[in-house]
């Protein structure tokens, strides 16, 4: 059996719905109504000991969710999902202690504590052996280079270390499965290289199973090489990288400033995405070398970006090819 | 996981954040203050009442005196809020992260609620027994003054009844947590509640005084246990041998909320919905 497996994972959740207004309001107080949001309808997939799998998909699309029943914090409406052996939601106390969680957005560590303390916690709180707690401690803070604000208070720490620090928090009792909900969200680009740069030697070397969340593009490509796609609860894709790239990621964005407004001529029309005054985003399919070299012909070009589309783009184009296809 | 081995991790966690509470001086002080100046103010409402009393009162003025100033000098023990890092965590939906802990949630969270009422209670406690005990007789009002309980026996009962009032402020505290898994804000919760364990706890009037017919249910309702058991056990108004039962009962109370408040975790854990992402 696969290492994680879900299968058929469905959660929904009850929302309340307010009226509007005075009159709203106090109807509310009397009748509410609520709404079922299905956050995941039938997801499955498995996961193999020792993968590196990317999940990705836009705002709402049931990431997190599907991580926080992995993670045994949620309980799901119904399907099934095995780690290692373990029921996650089941077995939750004996299943955590070989997990390691970070979300970007919030953080693991003792707010008041210098990042050491919460670290000293931790040992405690997940009886770590004071060796292997050593060990880990000291390879993870020269891996990324935490000796300089060790003994500083959390709450006084940048984005960037104290993203690092949680990384850490999450691996110091030696994990076997990593889930990383969306690690690099808000980092700048020295950060976030450092972090790809860790998730990739821990896969490596380690062996850890990695599932990590994202909305950037450049840490799929970075870092994973299998992607499962998903929008509106379902799985869309599950495939190579490769596969991903071919079918769908040829396209690119050519952002062109030019020096002075100019018309675009009308065989470029068709290519363009937008047109704000000097700035011109055309959406090029294939053979962007040579789509470039006509634009800085017939242009008077002041600066020339490449970029691979938003993955939100990549995603919508994706979602409604398979809503053809079915 | 033996209870034995996991006991040191809950240990840490209380002592974490009994230390960290200790930092809230200034708090403290403005506690101490208050409470001084309230147990102040109810005797002299009480010393007027008991001047003018037709017929004799069920309590002596000296037994009220006990009653009060003990109520004052414990009154973070009683549970009438909640560790304002609950708040935020189900606020912020950082409570996910205690649920990635190898821990049971119940008793992780009640090692930090016993903190949470001990820590401030030691703080306040010193300087109010003091002001009770030892600088009042200067002032002239040794009527007001807190004496030590009258015999051994009886100072050792109190000294049992309190730890059951612990348990008994803990076990509602937790309770009133449980109640975030479902209301998210805990301050409708909190005002209903403080409003009843104001009252039927005997902080407000000491409820030996309340009137006859309504005895039987003071005497049954679990907040009974959080002042009036055990400072009646101090002021002899419980005497000893009866002592034994009224702590009895305290204990009840505290099993029969336990097993509530740990089944509501347990309902709480299939309904739970992590806010904002």
């Amino acid at each position: 059996m696969a290492f994680i497996s879900v299968e058929g994972l469905c959660k929904d959740f009850r929302v309340a719905q307010r009226r509007e207004g005075l009159r709203g309001a106090f109807t509310n107080l009397v009748h509410r109504r609520h709404q079922v949001v299905s956050a995941l309808k039938e997801v499955s997939f498995e996961i193999q000991n020792g993968e590196l799998v990317g999940y990705i998909g836009p705002n709402g699309a049931g990431k997190s969710t599907t991580i926080k029943i992995l993670a045994g914090i949620l309980v799901p409406s119904s399907g099934t999902c095995t780690v290692g052996n373990l029921v996650p939601w089941k077995s939750r106390v004996q299943h955590v202690a070989r997990i390691g969680v970070v979300f970007g957005q919030r953080t693991q560590l003792w707010w008041d504590l210098p990042v050491i303390e919460s670290f000293e916690l931790l040992k405690s709180i997940y009886r770590i052996e004071a060796k292997q707690f050593k060990r880990n401690v000291e390879m993870y803070t020269e891996l990324l280079d935490l000796s300089s604000f060790i003994n500083t208070p959390v709450r006084q720490l940048s984005l960037g270390q104290r993203m690092r620090c949680d990384f850490v928090a999450a691996l110091l009792h030696s994990p076997e499965i990593l889930f990383l909900d969306e690690p690099t969200i808000g980092l700048d680009a020295v950060s976030k290289l450092s972090i790809r740069e860790f998730i990739k030697t821990l896969n490596d070397q380690q062996r850890v199973t990695v599932l990590l969340t994202t909305h950037d593009l450049d840490d799929i490509e970075a870092l994973c090489n299998r992607v499962i796609v998903i929008n509106h609860g379902r799985v869309l894709l599950d495939s190579s990288l490769q596969e991903l790239r071919r079918s769908y990621g040829n396209q690119r964005h050519v952002i062109v400033d030019l020096h002075a407004k100019a018309s675009i001529l009308p065989e470029h029309q068709a290519h363009v995405v937008s047109d704000e005054s000097t700035r011109i985003t055309f959406e090029v399919h294939e053979d962007v070398p040579n789509f470039i070299s006509e634009i800085t012909r017939n242009y008077d070009v002041h600066d020339l970006l490449v970029t691979p589309p938003p993955i939100e783009e990549v995603i919508a184009s994706l979602y409604e090819s398979l809503e053809d296809g079915s | 996981m033996a209870v034995s081995q996991t006991l040191p991790i809950y240990w840490v966690v209380f002592a974490t954040r009994f230390k960290t509470l200790l930092q809230y001086r200034a708090a403290a002080v403005a506690g101490v203050t208050t409470q001084i100046f309230w147990g102040s103010v109810k005797l002299m409402i009480f010393g007027a009442f008991y001047a003018n009393a037709v017929t004799a009162p069920p309590m002596s003025f000296q037994e009220v005196v006990v009653y009060v100033w003990l109520g004052q000098v414990l009154l973070a023990l009683l549970p009438w809020n909640i560790d304002g890092d609950f708040n935020e965590m189900f606020r912020s939906g950082s409570v996910a992260y205690e649920l990635l802990r190898p821990l049971d949630l119940y008793v992780f969270w009640y090692a930090r609620i016993l903190a949470f009422r001990t820590a401030p209670t030691l703080l306040r406690m010193v300087p109010g027994l003091i002001f009770a005990m030892l600088i009042l007789p200067l002032l002239g009002l040794e009527e007001w003054q807190l004496h030590p309980p009258e015999t051994f026996i009886a100072g050792f009962l109190f000294f049992c009844s309190m730890l059951v009032t612990l348990l008994l402020s803990c076990t509602l505290t937790i309770f009133i947590t449980g109640i975030m898994f479902w209301t998210i804000e805990s301050r409708g919760a909190l005002s209903l509640t403080t409003g009843f364990v104001a009252i039927l706890s005997g902080m407000v009037i000491p409820l030996p005084l309340f009137p006859e017919w309504l005895q039987p249910f003071l005497n049954w309702q679990p907040f009974r246990g959080l002042c009036d058991v055990p400072y009646r056990i101090y002021s002899g108004n419980i005497p000893p041998d009866m002592a034994i039962a009224e702590i009895g009962l305290q204990i009840g109370w505290v099993l029969m909320l336990l097993v509530l408040s740990y089944t509501m975790f347990r309902i709480a854990r299939t309904k739970l919905v992590v806010q904002g992402g």
